[in-house]
């Protein structure tokens, strides 16, 4: 039984990271029914722009908030000089996942050329070795941290979209576009706000993942894929879906890779993509779907 | 842009003398290749030969039936251990080479199965999830992998008293023709057109007709197919096969080939191949910078000129066709 909480804790604090993926996946998927695969490598390069301005000596504070917002403005530069050009031109949804792929290599690319495919431990305010018991469970400093991050920003989400006029606009052109444009609604910086907002996350999940692994060019991959199973899991249209789908893949992972098999773990994430998409492809907590040949 | 008046010249590959003279002599140039270039030529254009079997099959998918994959490098691995192993056992290469593309054939028509549900973005998850599960059943079970060490393939002992490189490249030459030549069949037969039938409007196909559910499947296998063999034929040319050579990136270079080369076309798939075996050979001193070159490419193409190099290709005919006319 200890072993079980054991497991259950340590997955809530990747859960959580999963959560922030998928919740960025989800908005972008909500909002203009883009598939984002440059996600990953966005998220890669706001963290080793954090690195970057670590190794000048800058406070971490300060260095955080501006590789978050440097997360979003490389997504927003995108939406602006890629997205909406390709869709005067009538790109169709297909092709518009591949441009958000052609970025995510772009992006690799560069981060390879200027960060250097070696990898690098990356400094972190929050200690991994320092650990705190609870009855007989042990958590690291830092798990709690992403844990308590990942909770947070989760909340301020859900005010900002819940209960603030600009929320409110964001939910309007997710579920309408024209009828959003013809009430007045600036769709286009909403949608590119959107965007923003999703890098965001993104970048906190890698700041706060970067220092559990190596900094590498690659190292956001999987994370991202498992963000992908998650936002899948819970319902790509809704955003509570991927929370609720993230904390549930990282505590089902690692009860598989405790109880079942370590080498499984890494596969699990990907068999239950499969499985929901045969059983109940809009997910735990999605309403789409609906149309039959 | 032909005016095509009846059943049997829309069955003809060439319709045109001039077309059929010059493509006599770069099928030529091509024959005599290894005479007159480099070996390092030789050895890139083998390489290509190998990789348009597998961007055939994978535009077969995409661009005709319109059903997304990301798991194309799940079929190459597949295939390529299948080979590995049954010559392994000794059993000779065209039988090996045919189970491989079998084999994976096979995990295309399981793979295909959600393709009846799910559409688009959808499908493109699932089949992501696929190739990456593939890729770490290879890594941890090594058992079918081979062990860390990889796996060795005898290669093929050259006949006729050739160079090597040479016979590798009459080899993967001649397959390479007869799989085009066959993709060319397939695509110009009924079950091409209900392919592009099906990625038009797949309501509409299912009305006129088309037995949805057969032909999503058999796209799913034949592409599958072309890929397991293309995988075959990669670990017989190198003689060593390893999981971390079918990753995720591999599936998304046969994805890059067929958005570049051009979606529905196999001349498409072709350049497309000789694309992404060239850029990296370019770039080698920068070798950070292939991705870069791909993601720029894809977006351009995917902006300015959505038929890729085949469009542009077929754009330039039609203007020295019709020159001084626009």
């Amino acid at each position: 039984m200890t072993l079980f909480l054991q497991y259950a804790i340590s997955g809530l604090a990747t859960g959580s990271i999963y959560a922030l993926v998928a919740l960025g996946l989800a908005l972008i998927y909500r909002s203009t029914r883009i598939l984002n695969f440059a996600h990953g490598d966005m998220t890669t390069a706001g963290t080793f722009f954090a690195f970057t301005l670590l190794g000048l000596n800058l406070h971490w504070g300060l260095a955080f908030i501006l590789a978050l917002l440097f997360g979003s403005a490389l997504a927003i530069v995108f939406y602006f000089s890629v997205l909406v050009p390709a869709q005067r031109r009538e790109a169709t949804q297909l092709g518009q996942i591949i441009l958000t792929l052609g970025l995510g290599l772009i992006l690799q690319g560069l981060v390879s050329y200027f960060g250097g495919t070696v990898p690098q431990s990356f400094p972190f305010p929050l200690s991994d070795t320092k650990i705190y018991r609870i009855g007989s469970v042990v958590i690291s400093q830092l798990s709690l941290g992403t844990f308590g991050i990942g909770l947070f920003a989760s909340l301020l989400f859900y005010l900002l979209v819940q209960k603030t006029r600009l929320g409110l606009a964001m939910r309007a052109t997710s579920e309408n576009l024209p009828a959003a444009q013809t009430m007045g609604i600036p769709t286009r910086s909403i949608l590119a706000l959107s965007w923003g907002l999703a890098a965001l996350l993104g970048v906190l999940a890698g700041l706060f993942l970067a220092p559990t692994l190596l900094l590498d060019p690659f190292f956001m991959l999987e994370p991202f894929l498992k963000g992908f199973a998650a936002a899948i899991l819970g319902g790509l249209n809704s955003l509570p879906g991927a929370i609720v789908g993230g904390l549930i893949l990282g505590v089902a992972e690692s009860l598989a890779g405790g109880f079942v098999s370590i080498a499984f773990k890494n596969t699990f994430a990907f068999l239950i993509i499969i499985l929901v998409l045969l059983v109940r492809p809009e997910g735990l907590l999605g309403t789409e779907f609906k149309e039959r040949v | 842009m032909d005016l095509i008046e009846s059943y049997q010249e829309e069955l003809q590959l060439i319709r045109k003398p001039w077309t059929r003279v010059w493509v006599g002599i770069f099928v030529l140039l091509l024959l005599l290749l290894p005479w007159y270039a480099p070996e390092h030529i030789t050895y890139i254009a083998t390489i290509i030969f190998i990789y348009s079997i597998g961007v055939q099959g994978q535009n077969l998918l995409i661009g005709y039936t319109g059903q997304i994959s990301f798991g194309q490098g799940a079929f190459l691995a597949i295939g390529a251990f299948t080979f590995g192993h049954l010559a392994r056992l000794g059993i000779p290469w065209p039988i090996s080479l045919l189970a491989a593309g079998l084999a994976a054939g096979a995990f295309g028509l399981v793979v295909g199965f959600p393709s009846l549900r799910l559409k688009g973005p959808y499908l493109a998850i699932a089949t992501l999830g696929f190739g990456i599960a593939v890729y770490q059943i290879f890594l941890n079970f090594e058992v079918l992998s081979g062990g860390r060490m990889g796996m060795i393939i005898t290669k093929l002992s050259p006949l006729f008293g050739l160079p090597r490189i040479t016979f590798n490249y009459y080899f993967n030459f001649l397959i390479a023709l007869v799989f085009t030549l066959a993709m060319y069949n397939i695509i110009s037969s009924y079950m091409g057109r209900a392919f592009i039938a099906i990625r038009d409007n797949d309501i509409a196909a299912e009305v006129i007709g088309v037995n949805l559910a057969r032909y999503k499947l058999l796209s799913f296998a034949i592409s599958s197919f072309y890929t397991g063999v293309q995988g075959g034929l990669y670990g017989l040319f190198i003689g060593y096969l390893e999981p971390n050579m079918f990753t995720f990136m591999e599936a998304i270079t046969l994805f890059v080939a067929v958005i570049i080369g051009g979606l529905a076309s196999v001349e498409g798939s072709i350049m497309g191949a000789a694309f992404v075996i060239l850029v990296p050979q370019v770039f080698s001193a920068y070798k950070e910078m292939v991705p870069v070159v791909y993601g720029v490419t894809i977006l351009i193409v995917l902006i300015f000129e959505p038929l890729g190099l085949y469009g542009r290709w077929f754009k330039m005919r039609l203007y020295l066709r019709n020159w001084p006319f626009r």
